[in-house]
């Protein structure tokens, strides 16, 4: 009997870890003490279970005979008779009609389901920046070129939509000489500051790591990266189109100002998106 | 007792058939019923934390106990994680052992396939159940996700918004499939609340019907057993299930659950405070998914920059790797026993395993696709391994993506090589433990001695 001891020692060991448990919950709030306990309580009785079994439950091994799963040809036409009864099968014009109005009931009950979200129209191309909006940050103070530092970036929004996902931008400086932007935005960047859309071309993540000495945006979760001084071209990663750049620039009383929404969808690409 | 019953279903007769009926003995076969085991262990946990979470998006201020993140602004979901974790008595282990149990879940699956994948288990008459199984396996991974999200902290934020992706890339009805799922633009405050009704109602309750599904008919149809003395395709030869198989099994999840009750309680996981409320404009950096969607960040990290216009209609960068490639992948996987079928003309049914090297060609595929699920799972750290072992990401984002297509070949044809060999060598790898037999022979060397 020596070798099943053990299988006794643990049911113990459970009772213990479990009354351990009910005393420790009343008195302490420590996650590990509680997962110690509760393993024991657990564990223990588990051993025993297994020891019992394994050990002192001396049972045969038997054979079973398997029977075909198939049934016999006679069973089978049978039950073929029985689906395919005259009533049921017969009636070809009805047998249509009942599998056509089970199609139209399927799309009535399906109907409700667009309740579940408005359509798209033009939602994914537009954002709240408008002409003349003022260049916020993410509490509401105006921004203007001064208050960027060089090679320093900050996160924006329209005036009136802080926090608004969709419009979120970065803002960055750079010598003014370094940027070689596309042709048509040479007065997108007033004292070197370049406006960029925060959400990245690829799945959306925002773009936030600056890399200063490269000039270079990155973007935290696939390491999608764009060249700044191109006007956020990628350069590297899956993304496959620039970040969008919002046209700034700055009011009669020195302040950042968006001319306009961005000429181009934010975010990741979908279906049916309009490109020029 | 058991006369009571008795008398009113007549369950005598049918009980002790159940009792009776034979389980084959191999340490391979307990791998489905961990999975078994930790899903209850996940309802019993789930349970317990629904009564406590919040399923609600809007904005609170935090004024608990936890200093770092006082006076902040989050949403009421995540305010009663907070309190899960730091009020609540017994509420972080919870959670922890909840986590867990999904990491050990979606594991105990996975191995469990990979075992009926390699002995050929799916052959007719079971395809009905490898089928079952391969929708579990979705079904779960899509609870590990919708979970993952429910904290509503910075990383699970990060999730949902590649899902958001990917479902607006879906041709023609992407954008209004995503906004009907999401309930608009994504982020919306709806999707809390449609997450949890997914994760704690809709998911649960498909995958309690599947499971009885997939047992009923693993009843009906009798296991499979290794080739043995005495084992043939007509019969069944092991223990029978009451009373040692049902103490067995029952201590088994006895101790699942031991394990799971020390991994929630020693080892940290999925601390959320830290992280702090979801923030649509934060950045999330390392952000690492659980282990069963790695896969699917790695191929979205490895697939290159490729977005063509055909015919005036832009192809989104997403839809590949996220969409068509997980949607091959599963299908290819869900119909792979007529595929076999199709290729090998075996339509015979089987009882009997195959031992991996027998069907060398089916070993070599298997092999190859866990090589290439494991790359894509390591691309989908990339950005840690490259800081931890110091090498430029760009270099090992080439690597993996040359790698993905020859290391799985190599992999598969040195499988290939080793079960034919195997299978000329007689070597019983799996079967060393029992030592082998030694003789000395005329030159001077040894040589096994077969056993049987
Ligand atoms: C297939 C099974 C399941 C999987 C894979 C799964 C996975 C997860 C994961 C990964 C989390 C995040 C936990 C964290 O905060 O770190 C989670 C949270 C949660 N789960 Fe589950 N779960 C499953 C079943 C259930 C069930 C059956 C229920 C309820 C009946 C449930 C209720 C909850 C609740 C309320 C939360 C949010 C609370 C929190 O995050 O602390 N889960 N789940
Ligand atoms: S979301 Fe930016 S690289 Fe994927």
């Amino acid at each position: 009997m020596k070798s099943v001891r053990w299988i006794f020692a643990s049911f113990f060991v459970s009772m213990v870890g479990s009354l351990g448990l009910v005393v420790y919950y009343l008195i302490g709030e420590s996650a590990q003490v509680e997962g110690i306990l509760l393993g024991l309580a657990l564990g223990g009785m588990g051993f025993g279970v297994v020891g019992w079994a394994t050990r002192l439950m001396d049972v045969p091994t038997v054979v079973e005979e398997r029977e075909p799963l198939e049934s016999s040809d006679a069973a089978m036409s049978q039950m073929e008779g029985m689906v395919g009864q005259d009533a049921v099968t017969r009636r070809k014009m009805l047998l249509r009609l009942a599998g056509g109005a089970s199609a139209t009931l399927g799309a009535a009950l399906a109907i409700p389901a667009l309740s579940l979200g408005p359509r798209p129209g033009q939602s994914l191309e537009e954002t709240k920046w408008t002409p003349g909006a003022r260049i916020v940050d993410r509490l509401g103070n105006p921004q203007r070129p001064g208050d960027i530092p060089l090679n320093g970036i900050k996160t924006v929004f329209p005036s009136g939509f802080e926090g608004e996902a969709d419009s979120q931008t970065v803002v960055i400086k750079i010598e003014p000489e370094l940027l070689d932007l596309p042709e048509g935005r040479e007065d997108w960047a007033p004292d070197g500051c370049v406006a960029f859309s925060k959400i990245c071309t690829h799945a959306g993540c925002p773009v936030g790591l600056y890399r200063a000495e490269a000039r270079q945006l990155l973007c935290p979760c696939h390491q999608s990266t764009f060249d700044v001084t191109t006007g956020c071209t990628p350069v590297f990663g899956p993304a496959a189109r620039p970040l969008p750049q919002l046209p700034m620039e700055v009011d009669e009383v020195g302040f950042l100002v968006a001319m306009g929404d961005f000429p181009e969808p934010v975010g990741p690409s979908f279906w049916n998106m309009e490109t020029e | 007792m058991l006369k009571w019953i008795d008398e009113r279903l007549g369950a005598a007769h049918w009980a002790r058939k159940g009792l009776k009926k034979v389980f084959p003995d191999h340490w391979s076969f307990l791998l489905g019923e961990i999975a078994l085991f930790s899903f209850i262990i996940l309802l019993l946990t789930g349970t317990y934390l629904t009564l406590f979470y919040r399923p609600d998006a809007a904005p609170v201020i935090y004024d608990g106990p936890y200093q770092p993140l006082h006076g902040r602004e989050m949403s009421a979901a995540y305010e009663s994680v907070l309190r899960l974790s730091y009020e609540v008595r017994a509420g972080l282990v919870m959670r922890q052992i909840h986590h867990w149990a999904a990491l050990v879940f979606v594991a105990s699956i996975v191995a469990h396939m990979v075992r009926v994948f390699f002995t050929g288990a799916f052959r007719k008459p079971r395809e009905i159940n490898w089928m079952v199984g391969v929708t579990l396996l979705v079904l779960a991974i899509g609870m590990g996700f919708t979970g993952y999200s429910l904290p509503d902290d910075l990383l699970s934020g990060t999730g949902l918004r590649i899902a958001y992706s990917a479902v607006i890339s879906i041709p023609f009805v992407g954008p209004y499939l995503g906004f009907l799922v999401f309930g608009g633009e994504f982020p919306t405050e709806g999707i809390i609340s449609r997450l949890f009704v997914l994760h704690v109602m809709l998911l649960p309750a498909i995958i309690i019907g599947l499971i009885v599904a997939h047992l009923a008919v693993l009843w009906r149809q009798k296991h499979t057993q290794f080739a043995g003395k005495g084992r043939a395709e007509s019969n069944v030869v092991g223990k029978a299930f009451w009373p040692q198989q049902f103490f067995k099994s029952f201590g088994l999840m006895l101790l699942t659950g031991a394990a799971l009750a020390l991994l929630g309680g020693l080892v940290q996981i999925n601390a959320v405070w830290s992280y702090g409320p979801f923030d649509a404009s934060a950045v999330s950096a390392p952000s690492q998914p659980d282990w069963y969607v790695g896969w699917l960040e790695g191929a979205i990290r490895l697939f290159p920059a490729f977005e063509p216009t055909i015919l005036g209609v832009t192809i989104p960068s997403m839809l590949i790797p996220a969409v068509v490639i997980p949607g091959i992948g599963f299908t290819v996987m869900a119909l792979w026993p007529f595929i076999e079928q199709r290729v090998t003309k075996d339509r015979d049914a089987h009882h009997i395993l195959d031992r991996p090297r027998d069907r060398p060609a089916r070993s070599a595929i298997g092999m190859g696709g866990i090589l290439y699920v494991t790359l894509l799972t390591i691309a989908g750290g990339n950005d840690v391994l490259a800081l931890t072992f110091n090498v430029p990401i760009e270099a090992m984002v080439w690597f993996l993506r040359i790698g993905l297509f020859v290391i799985p070949v190599i992999g598969g044809f040195i499988t290939y090589r080793l079960c034919t060999e195997m299978q000329e060598s007689g070597a019983q790898p799996a079967r060393r433990r029992r030592g082998v037999r030694l003789r000395r022979n005329a030159e001077g060397g040894f040589e096994e001695v077969s056993r049987d």
